[in-house]
């Protein structure tokens, strides 16, 4: 069993250029944050390093940070313009019974992300929700296609907080 | 005006009117669709069960749109769904009834305002006879729906109302 900080730091040796940080000030568990396209790399050393062996992605959820620069439009919605997009993964070894908890953030106009599909195959729907109500890009996806919402869904990713809902969907009427 | 209103005191003879027997028949078998979206459809489920037993009042559910007489739209309709619950409804044979049950296809329910992938009520698809409100609906509520719609059936007539 292995705490977080031990293994940033086993991170940190491997990967230099690709980890960055290890942040214990939230109150949250604390998380190490990577950059979102070495992070497929990450997982895999994390995955089959025997001493670690995380071998159960436990949740993958993405999250609008929200922190680009906001502008109203006419009628008073938010835009959002700039910032980021985050995708926090929570691992688990079953085998030796230690968490890890991993964040990485992209750019919101431009929001790619290695997917980690690969190393366990539960991610692959995870992933594709991420995709379905946020927009992430997860390169490298064998099936990224919408999940939840209708395939032929125009009106953009429901989660993101500057999101819109539109008039008519398949001419039905959409608000109340 | 019930169908036996008109009966002779003898031999077996009752005499009524093609429409009053057309709609006796009608009301006393609605088969339903086998079908159900979110948690209304448990309580449904309950509903056909022995406690309640939806088979007294001739309601039992059908695999098939093409041989059922009711669709119950026991749920959330989501917008992805309404496509397919108006498919459903168009192969279903006339004379077809919708009952609504429960708040989120009445009227979208709790997912009035931010529901972002709900029909705010099922009669934006299909036209509704019967709105059950409830949430979920008890079982005797629906069975009172049903009752409802079995009263709307028993005073339907052939003849084109004049205007």
């Amino acid at each position: 069993m292995k705490t977080a900080e031990e293994i940033f730091n086993l991170l940190k040796e491997k990967f230099s250029g690709s980890v960055t940080e290890f942040k214990t000030d939230k109150p949250v568990e604390p998380f190490i944050i990577i950059n979102p396209l070495e992070i497929d790399k990450v997982c895999r050393f994390l995955y089959e390093n025997s001493a670690l062996t995380f071998d159960s992605l436990v949740n993958l959820s993405g999250v609008d940070d929200a922190n680009g620069e906001k502008t109203k439009d006419q009628s008073g919605f938010d835009i959002i313009k700039g910032g980021t997009l985050s995708v926090w993964y929570h691992l688990e070894s079953i085998k030796f019974r230690h968490k890890l908890v991993l964040k990485t953030s992209t750019d919101r106009e431009k929001p790619e992300v290695a997917s980690v599909s690969e190393i366990w195959n539960c991610a692959n729907w995870h992933e594709r929700e991420a995709f379905d109500l946020y927009g992430i890009i997860f390169l490298n996806h064998p099936d990224l296609r919408r999940i939840l919402m209708p395939y032929d869904w125009e009106a953009g990713y429901p989660l993101r907080k500057d999101y819109q809902n539109p008039e008519f969907y398949q001419g039905m009427k959409v608000p109340y | 005006m019930g169908l036996l209103d008109k009966q002779f005191n003898s031999d077996n003879i009752v005499i009524t009117s093609v429409e009053d027997l057309f709609n006796w028949a009608r009301l006393s078998s609605l088969w339903q669709v086998g079908f159900g979206l979110a948690c209304c459809a448990i309580e449904m489920m309950a509903t056909s069960a022995s406690h309640y037993d939806f088979d007294r009042f001739g309601v039992i559910p059908r695999p098939s749109p093409r041989q059922s007489d009711v669709i119950i739209i026991s749920g959330t309709v989501t917008l992805k769904m309404a496509l397919r619950v108006k498919r459903l409804y168009e192969q279903m044979p006339d004379p077809k009834y919708v009952i609504s049950m429960g708040s989120c296809s009445n009227c979208g329910g709790p997912y009035w305002e931010h529901g972002y992938h709900v029909l705010k009520g099922v009669d934006r698809v299909i036209p509704v006879d019967v709105y059950v409100p409830g949430c979920p609906p008890r079982p005797e509520a629906l069975l009172e729906g049903l009752l409802k719609l079995q009263e709307k059936i028993r005073n339907e007539t052939m003849v084109k109302k004049s205007a």
